[in-house]
């Protein structure tokens, strides 16, 4: 065998067992820093949130602390500190993700009720994004199971900002006809609308901003906001439907981790700072919506009135959501079967 | 054969040590953490596991996966073939650089590869918007999963090829000539059965990375259920329900399968191999 391609196998498989070594995020846990696994969107949020905190603590006790971020698909995130990431703190898109790692004992089962607001500090909706001048005059949900309408948003299975997405349009039928049947129907046209399911919101929104695919992208607010940010105002804009659903995006302490870390005051802090008004102004300032009446006053041109409904309202909780539509052979599965 | 081959390994020396290395990497490296897919999969249970595998969309989904990467595999071989050769045996300005070009679905995280398709073929993208006007699509269907996998098995082919080849003496086409032979029956008779075997490797290696692959995939694929969802993906979604349990099921066929096509490919290989001693 030829010298050179031996030594080029050789190269290979040593890059590929160095890129397979775990990572090493989860230690160096001293007291005075903690680490906040959050979902994808919020990167910049908690930048902004982090820097604030450590002033406002070093103020308050004189101790300077650290806070480290991470970032990724929800699920994702949640199966991480499931499987020994050591998240002092999670903040994630859904209390599914949380309730699925109380399940493995590192939070107690009532974790949500712990922390004012269902533990949501910031909350956002589902609202549409359509190219400049609304070329297909999409403005309710209805418009989106019309014929002839191509709508971008990612898959309920793998994405958990896509799961909100789907009971929106679920819950705005059910609400309307007060029928389950009807609303199926009416989520099934709309998903045989769509022609790409990526696995993620970051994903689709690449696909409708960038690859051009789709007349309208189903997307939290503060997505949305970004999008014009980043791909332009003059091509693309936001509508935002009469009725929608309200997006909690829930955040808790992971009990056993500060225990073992010595951190439980520290994040407790971390966590009860997001609600005061110097946070709650950076929650805004980001196109969240901020739960202090103050504050979404102050930002409300960014907030256009959309009569909210909450999950549980129409879906009694997360756990049973998750259950009857998108575990497997749930309704969204269903949906998809000839 | 088989008898006088073990005896040559014992006149070696170190052959136990060597051997045992050997095993030892190869349960340290493959076999325990594959095992792992089993011991998930077994507290399960025989029918939620028939159940979990069975289901049409996870059964759409094998079929997607190895006939893509089947198609994917076959055109790998052919034009790899022809790469190899042209690398082989042709001086030309540029070699160099070529040469090395081939590398690069090695070094590239699938992801990026994925992106820049699925770019490069959207309805706004430089090929995608005169496929578009012919009604050709390449994203979000099996034919964009299908380019993908080109891309990623592609070295795979030409890499293994390339040192056969380049042992393959000039001399022996040129007697294949001298001796009447056409230029098709020199490639037939003289020049394939030498390079058949590598080609085989190098054809499988393709067709096992790519039944695999998911990084790239997803990014072109639409993953549509029943329609464009790999096979990879449904263990990734099964994941996201926290249903470890489905997701190393689903695993655990696709495992299967992938080794008893290994074991069957590499046996014919090994039959080709004795048929040309």
């Amino acid at each position: 065998m030829n010298f050179e391609w031996t030594k080029k196998i050789t190269l290979f498989a040593a890059l590929a067992l160095a890129s397979g070594l775990p990572g090493t995020i989860a230690e160096a846990a001293a007291a005075s820093s903690l680490l906040n696994v959050s979902y994808d969107p919020t990167r910049e949020l908690y930048q902004s949130q982090n820097a604030a905190f450590i002033k406002y603590w070093q103020q308050k006790t004189g101790q300077k602390v650290k806070i480290d971020q991470s970032h990724g698909g929800s699920g994702k995130q949640a199966r991480a500190v499931i499987d020994g990431l050591e998240a002092d703190v999670v903040t994630l898109a859904l209390a599914y993700d949380i309730d699925a790692i109380s399940d493995s004992k590192l939070l107690p089962a009532n974790w949500q009720t712990r922390l004012a607001n269902n533990s949501t500090p910031y909350t956002s909706t589902i609202v549409f994004v359509v190219r400049k001048g609304n070329p297909k005059q999409i403005k309710t949900w209805d418009d989106l199971a019309k014929t002839g309408i191509s709508v971008i948003t990612p898959n309920p299975k793998t994405s958990g900002g896509a799961r909100w997405n789907y009971l929106a349009a679920w819950g705005y039928k059910q609400k309307q006809t007060g029928s389950t049947d009807k609303a199926k129907a009416f989520v099934k046209s709309i998903y045989k609308n769509v022609p790409v399911l990526d696995t993620g919101a970051r994903g689709s929104t690449l696909t409708f901003a960038q690859r051009g695919l789709g007349d309208v992208l189903l997307a939290w607010e503060n997505e949305a906001h970004l999008i014009l940010k980043e791909f332009g105002s003059d091509k693309f804009e936001i509508v935002a439907p009469a009725v929608s659903i309200l997006a909690e995006p829930p955040v808790a302490i992971v009990d056993k981790n500060v225990a073992k870390h010595g951190t439980r005051k520290l994040a407790e802090a971390y966590l009860n700072f997001l609600y005061t008004p110097e946070a709650q102004d950076i929650i805004a300032r980001n196109s969240y919506r901020p739960r202090n009446a103050a504050a979404l006053k102050k930002y409300a041109a960014n907030f256009p009135k959309i009569k909210l409904f909450t999950l549980n309202e129409v879906f009694g909780n997360w756990r049973a959501a998750q259950k009857t539509h998108f575990n497997d052979g749930g309704v969204f599965d269903q949906i998809y079967l000839p | 054969m088989g008898l006088f081959s073990i005896k040559r390994g014992n006149i070696l020396p170190g052959f136990g040590l060597s051997m045992g290395y050997t095993i030892f990497y190869l349960s340290a490296i493959v076999i325990v953490p594959l095992s792992m897919i089993f011991f998930n999969t077994v507290p399960m249970g025989w029918d939620p596991f028939v159940h979990a595998v069975t289901a049409p969309r996870v059964l759409a989904s094998y079929r997607l996966s190895f006939s893509t990467a089947f198609l994917a595999a076959l055109f790998d071989a052919v034009a790899g073939l022809l790469t190899a050769w042209v690398l082989v045996r042709y001086r030309f300005p540029g070699k160099q650089f070529l040469d090395a070009l081939v590398d690069l679905p090695f070094a590239l995280p699938t992801a990026v590869a994925g992106i820049c398709f699925a770019t490069l073929y959207s309805p706004v993208g430089w090929l995608g918007e005169t496929l578009t006007k012919w009604n050709i699509t390449i994203i979000n269907s099996a034919t964009g999963i299908v380019i993908a996998l080109v891309f990623i098995g592609f070295p795979f082919v030409v890499r293994t090829i390339q040192p056969v080849l380049e042992e393959v003496e000039q001399e022996i086409e040129e007697a294949a000539h001298c001796l009447g032979a056409t230029r098709w029956q020199t490639f037939r008779k003289i020049l394939f059965p030498h390079l058949f075997p590598a080609l085989l490797t190098g054809s499988t290696l393709a067709f096992a990375r790519g039944i695999g692959e998911y990084g790239s995939v997803i990014f072109i694929a639409g993953n549509l259920p029943m329609k464009t969802e790999i096979a990879p993906l449904m263990i990734m979604s099964k994941l996201d329900q926290f249903d470890y349990a489905g997701a190393s099921a689903v695993a655990l066929v696709l495992l299967l399968i992938s080794f008893s096509m290994l074991l069957v490919l590499n046996a014919i290989q090994e039959w080709q191999q004795k048929e040309y001693r």
